[in-house]
């Protein structure tokens, strides 16, 4: 039985050794998963927020976007993997509910957190390998530190493999 | 002295139960009206969860049906009722003059408009009840529904919290009618700066 790590809202772990890292129920949160595949250290983070720097508590880096990407090449690195060979896969983002009227922009944010994601990992030169975001979903994700694979789960479509 | 949503007092903890208290002893009479039926709300709790623990169910991908309503005027927040599809069937059917065999991620129109009317009386009359214990005023939005798995629709109005601080603060009260079946969630949630509002007002109705 592979170990089945568990990572929550703004959270961030590496697995190596064939763990397998998850995130159940992303909305409007995105899904990184970074992998180097010569050494097979895994991480991924969960974020919530765009941008650390304008935000009041901003102590976890794992809420954000450009921080928490940042956070988690360091974390792999001192694991064991070559930050020059590290590639990403990303999940989620979509916008849950959909309002014609409502002017709390906290319900678009899905969005921004996407593209603040890409631009984050453009900055770090990170390739990106596959991607699954938008829409108005939830998405669990699975991504297995052996292979590099990340599986995407939804309600109501068939399973997605990255 | 700031208000910090992560370090609420026991005190704070006690008024917003008290604030459930109210609001849903009113919003439990409005639904028995209507369903006419007895229909009562357990006594609410308030939940303190750390975001990185948000698994507020017992499983975070069982899908539930979540109607969302925001509510906005002296104190602004998110009231959010999370219904599995068990619960929901059996609402309906008490509410639909020829309910059908429900399944929740094929809602008919029918449906989806019951079952949002009903979290409209909800909403409004836990808001009214507030309003004539606190003099505070709220107005809310229509209601709007989605049908995914329960922590994706929990994560909504969680992310407010993430702003502020490493917790998620909100008051949970449950329908029920007498039986066991109680897998609905009513969760009042109000946004982070409405939270010192909301409890400076319970203290001047109390002294």
């Amino acid at each position: 039985m592979k170990k089945i790590i568990r990572v929550g809202m703004a959270d961030l772990k590496v697995a190596k050794n064939a763990e397998i890292l998850t995130s159940l129920g992303l909305g409007s949160c995105v899904g990184i998963a970074l992998y180097d595949k010569k050494s097979k250290v895994a991480g991924l983070v969960h974020i919530m927020l765009p941008y650390s720097a304008k935000i009041r508590d901003n102590k976890n880096p794992a809420k954000f976007a450009d921080a928490g990407i940042k956070e988690l090449v360091k974390q792999m690195t001192k694991a064991g993997a070559n930050k020059y060979n590290i590639t990403a896969k990303i999940a989620g983002g979509a916008q849950m509910f959909s309002f014609a009227n409502s002017n709390n922009d906290l319900l678009t944010i899905g969005e921004r957190n996407v593209a603040a994601v890409l631009k984050t990992l453009e900055e770090l030169d990170i390739k990106l390998l596959g991607q699954d975001i938008g829409g108005n979903c939830g998405r669990s994700i699975d991504f297995c530190s052996d292979t590099g694979i990340l599986n995407i789960r939804t309600i109501g479509s068939s399973n997605k493999q990255l | 002295m700031s208000f910090d949503i992560d370090q609420l007092s026991n005190l704070d903890l006690d008024i917003l139960k008290e604030i459930g208290n109210i609001g849903a002893g009113n919003a439990a009479t409005a639904l028995s009206t209507m369903l006419n039926k007895t229909i009562d709300m357990n006594v609410p709790e308030v939940k303190v969860i750390d975001l990185k623990e948000s698994s507020f169910f017992k499983d975070a991908e069982t899908t539930v049906a979540g109607v969302y309503v925001e509510f906005y005027g002296d104190i602004k927040g998110t009231i959010l009722f999370i219904i599995e599809e068990d619960t929901l069937g059996k609402m309906l059917s008490m509410l639909l003059p020829q309910p059908t065999e429900l399944e929740i991620d094929k809602l008919s129109d029918v449906e989806v408009s019951a079952l949002s009317e009903v979290v409209n009386i909800l909403a409004g009359s836990y808001l009214m009840a507030l309003n004539t214990f606190t003099g505070l005023r709220a107005y809310h939005t229509v209601p709007n529904l989605a049908v995914d798995m329960a922590a994706a629709i929990l994560s909504v109005p969680i992310i407010e919290f993430s702003l502020y601080g490493d917790k998620a603060v909100f008051i949970e009260s449950n329908l029920t009618d007498g039986t066991d079946n109680i897998n609905n969630y009513f969760i009042f949630i109000p946004s982070v700066n409405s939270f010192p509002v909301l409890l400076q007002a319970l203290l001047e109705v109390i002294k």
